[in-house]
């Protein structure tokens, strides 16, 4: 058989060869490490060591793998937006439309922080009300899909959807706040008396072959970025599984202690870390008892609210709507963690 | 004579589209000025929301990314 020369038969052949070859070796990568660790390493089923191992040599290929395969997907699923149609979609929206519109396109638009200025100006230069921005940028970064399709990979679809439902409704009320605040005249002046070149830019026409290369494309982009995050945060989730007695995050962080969910907010906000990074952090803590309430606001605090972003918006708004930003979604957040330790 | 910019505000992959185009001109041999541009009111007149940006004679050619170096060709020659 000659290879096609063909490239989008070529690519769609590729990828499903390596998709069978994800399957399979996904399917037998849990009882590989366990072959590893107690056969071949000779370790005890039950000790520190052991439990620990095994729980680095299954979870850290399973994440990669599950990055992977999601990164991908999604860089193609973004080729079809762009932040230039997200804006035409948005210009002109009213309140609560509007910003329910923006909590999902930031969802699925690609965004990159050191892009959100321009994004901003570009936004509420072409008349997109305040609120519906703030919904846009407070769901772009925080609902993030390596997050949301890990969680669905490690816990199931209910933490998943919680994750994506009350990430939606943080992005969408803290949005409606910030637009009742009137908060427009802490906008720094100039976004407002810059002239914009209303020319129409080239559109750029993409074929699925380019779609195919842009997914490619994202998956070296960040896998390559984030992988050894991601082990590194896998090591320190081994060390708690197998070295932390259960009883003691269910102390610190179980659903009783009250305090614990401010306290997990105050320490997310100016802490960054990739969404890939910190989610085996969340899995062991989740396995040793931490509430789940707890945990989902420490990760949301962790990458919806950053201190590097802040500084890059500072060039936009003035301190006041920056703390406003900060406070109404901190208040989102922590509602979001006593609400799932209360009902769960 | 050429004029290419690169809009951005410095974030690394600008930095990289930035060395990409410098190289394709190389390789190209093409007469082309190559400038940064990093100044967000100037970057926000090419009507540009994600960067970095490519603009070849004023007319923004890309936006977001950074393209092939086979597309980068055609689009500075």
């Amino acid at each position: 058989m000659t290879i096609s020369k063909n490239p989008l038969v070529f690519r769609i052949s590729l990828i499903s060869g390596l998709l069978v070859l994800w399957a399979l070796v996904y399917s037998v990568l849990k009882r590989f490490s366990e072959y590893l660790t107690y056969s071949a390493f000779h370790l005890a089923s039950g000790t520190h060591i052991g439990d620990a191992l095994a729980f680095f040599l299954y979870e850290t290929p399973k994440v990669i793998m599950l990055l992977t395969l999601i990164v991908f997907g999604i860089g193609v699923v973004r080729s079809f937006f762009t932040p230039e149609k997200t804006r035409a979609m948005l210009a002109g929206k009213k309140t609560f439309v509007g910003n329910i519109l923006a909590a999902l396109l930031g969802v699925v638009t690609p965004f990159c922080s050191c892009s959100a200025v321009p994004l901003f100006i570009g936004f509420v230069q072409a008349g997109v009300p305040l609120g519906v921005t703030f919904s846009f940028l407070i769901s772009a970064p925080m609902i993030n899909e390596i997050a949301l399709v890990l969680l669905f990979g490690l816990f199931g679809w209910k933490v998943a959807a919680l994750y994506l439902g009350t990430g939606l409704a943080i992005a969408l009320v803290a949005g409606i706040v910030i637009g009742k605040l009137r908060m427009e005249k802490h906008v720094e002046g100039w976004v407002y008396d810059m002239r914009m070149n209303g020319g129409a830019q080239a559109s750029q026409k993409l074929t699925w072959t380019d779609r195919i290369d842009y997914g490619r494309q994202a998956v070296k982009d960040i896998v390559v970025k984030v992988w050894p995050y991601i082990v590194a945060g896998i090591l320190v989730g081994a060390a708690i599984h197998g070295w932390v007695p259960a009883g003691l995050m269910a102390k610190i962080m179980g659903a009783h202690a009250w305090w614990s969910v401010p306290l997990a907010v105050a320490i997310g906000i100016p802490m960054y870390s990739n969404a890939a990074g910190i989610i085996p952090i969340v899995e062991a803590l989740l396995s040793k008892g931490a509430a789940l309430g707890t945990v989902l606001a420490f990760m949301m605090s962790v990458i919806g609210l950053s201190l590097p972003e802040m500084v890059i918006l500072r060039k936009v708004l003035k301190p006041t709507l920056i703390a406003v930003f900060i406070a109404v979604v901190g208040v989102g957040i922590l509602c979001v963690g006593f609400l799932f330790n209360l009902v769960l | 004579m050429k004029k290419i910019q690169i809009l951005g505000t410095g974030c690394p992959k600008c930095k990289k589209l930035y060395e990409a185009t410098q190289q394709a001109v190389k390789d190209l041999g093409i007469e082309a000025e190559v400038t940064k541009v990093d100044d967000i009111a100037e970057i926000m007149k090419f009507n540009v929301m994600s960067t970095p940006a490519l603009a070849v004679d004023g007319q923004v050619k890309a936006t977001g990314r950074i393209p092939k170096s086979k597309e980068l060709h055609a689009m500075i020659s």
